[in-house]
């Protein structure tokens, strides 16, 4: 199967709002896609009925040919809009926590990233500034061996000198038969590392292309396009 | 070499620009091993398809060649590289002709400033 992610008229319904409208959406493997669109475009709710977290009001989502359920959390690594780590607990007691319950995890990736980050293994989540433990959710996302990356939002609270870094960490761990999907609004610091875009606008998907083709129809960035088409 | 890419051109054909001027500049020497695919995308930050592709362009045009065993190298043909060197240095020619046609400059005018500027930044 080449698709790891499919997508069929999903639909989300939150009361009387809808934040998914009739998504139809394909991913292969092997490709880093940003997903992108404004606050409140339904980015996140995407990523979390990946992820099981919410289920379809309509539609289907099928993850490697799976449900999202625990079959593919096995082999999805979701890197989630906020902090849900316990803040008393220390960087390798958490690392620890990872490998008792990933079996994809590599340890020794986590420990190398820390280091390389500059975090001290031994301290305590609940002691470090935002970004840094921006940082260490991030490079515990990465050490999994998995399939499917979902990353929402993983670069917003840190400093462009280690937004830098940690786009140097996706590509350097990025396996090729693996996809990463980002959700962001900081796109010109990613549209570099992207494949591919998927703009979505109000829950509907409004464009779905590579960034090359972006550049070369439009003679635009991404980040120019997006300011265009999401103009408020 | 810094790899210098703007962002409203197309990432794959600056990679290739990029590439064929670090072999026209020596960075990667005739013959030479290029380093892998992963390891070119990181240096320049890029997607990895997108190197990829770059890589396989400049295969088919003859700049680079793959050997099944041991890797991506720079062709041993000096004419090949001398071809893309000239390529490289009529494109850079004609942008510079361009504007300084458009600060009003005529053909005369523009060899003699040549001239100047060139034995100034000899001495």
């Amino acid at each position: 199967m080449s698709n790891i992610l499919e997508c069929k008229n999903v639909t989300k319904v939150f009361g009387a709002k809808a934040a998914l409208r009739d998504v139809t959406l394909n991913i292969p493997r092997g490709k880093i896609v940003g997903l992108l669109g404004p606050n409140a475009s339904g980015k996140s709710t995407f990523i979390k009925l990946c992820n099981d977290l919410l289920t379809p009001t309509s539609g289907e989502i099928l993850i490697d040919g799976k449900k999202p359920g625990v079959d593919t959390k096995k082999i999805v690594s979701y890197l989630p809009e906020r902090n849900y780590l316990n803040d008393w607990m220390r960087v390798s007691d958490i690392i620890g926590l990872f490998r008792d319950f990933y079996t994809d995890f590599n340890e020794e990736k986590a420990y190398d990233m820390l280091k390389r980050l500059d975090i001290n293994p031994k301290d305590k989540l609940k002691t470090m500034s935002k970004g840094t433990k921006e940082k260490v959710q991030l490079i515990l996302v990465m050490s999994r061996e998995a399939q499917l990356y979902m990353l929402d939002e993983p670069i917003g609270g840190v400093d462009p000198a280690a937004r830098d870094y940690i786009l140097d960490t996706i590509l350097s761990n990025y396996n090729e038969n693996a996809t990463i999907i980002i959700s962001t609004h900081l796109i010109s610091d990613i549209e570099k590392i992207l494949d591919e875009v998927v703009f979505i606008k109000e829950g509907k998907i409004v464009l779905t292309k590579t960034v090359d083709e972006i550049r070369e129809e439009s003679g635009k960035s991404v980040d120019s396009l997006f300011r265009e088409v999401f103009k408020c | 070499m810094p790899w210098e890419l703007k962002s409203d051109r197309p990432i794959y054909s600056q990679l290739i620009e990029q590439i064929e001027l670090r072999i026209c500049s020596g960075v990667y020497p005739l013959g030479s091993k290029l380093p892998s695919v992963r390891d070119l995308a990181q240096e320049a930050a890029v997607n990895p398809n997108t190197m990829q592709r770059a890589l396989a362009k400049l295969e088919e045009d003859g700049l680079l060649y793959t050997n099944r065993t041991s890797g991506r190298f720079v062709t041993e043909d000096v004419n090949m590289i001398k071809q893309v060197k000239n390529r490289l240095a009529k494109e850079h020619v004609q942008v510079f002709l361009k504007k300084m046609t458009e600060l009003g400059f005529d053909y005369e005018e523009i060899l003699s400033i040549i001239t100047t500027i060139a034995e100034e930044m000899k001495e």
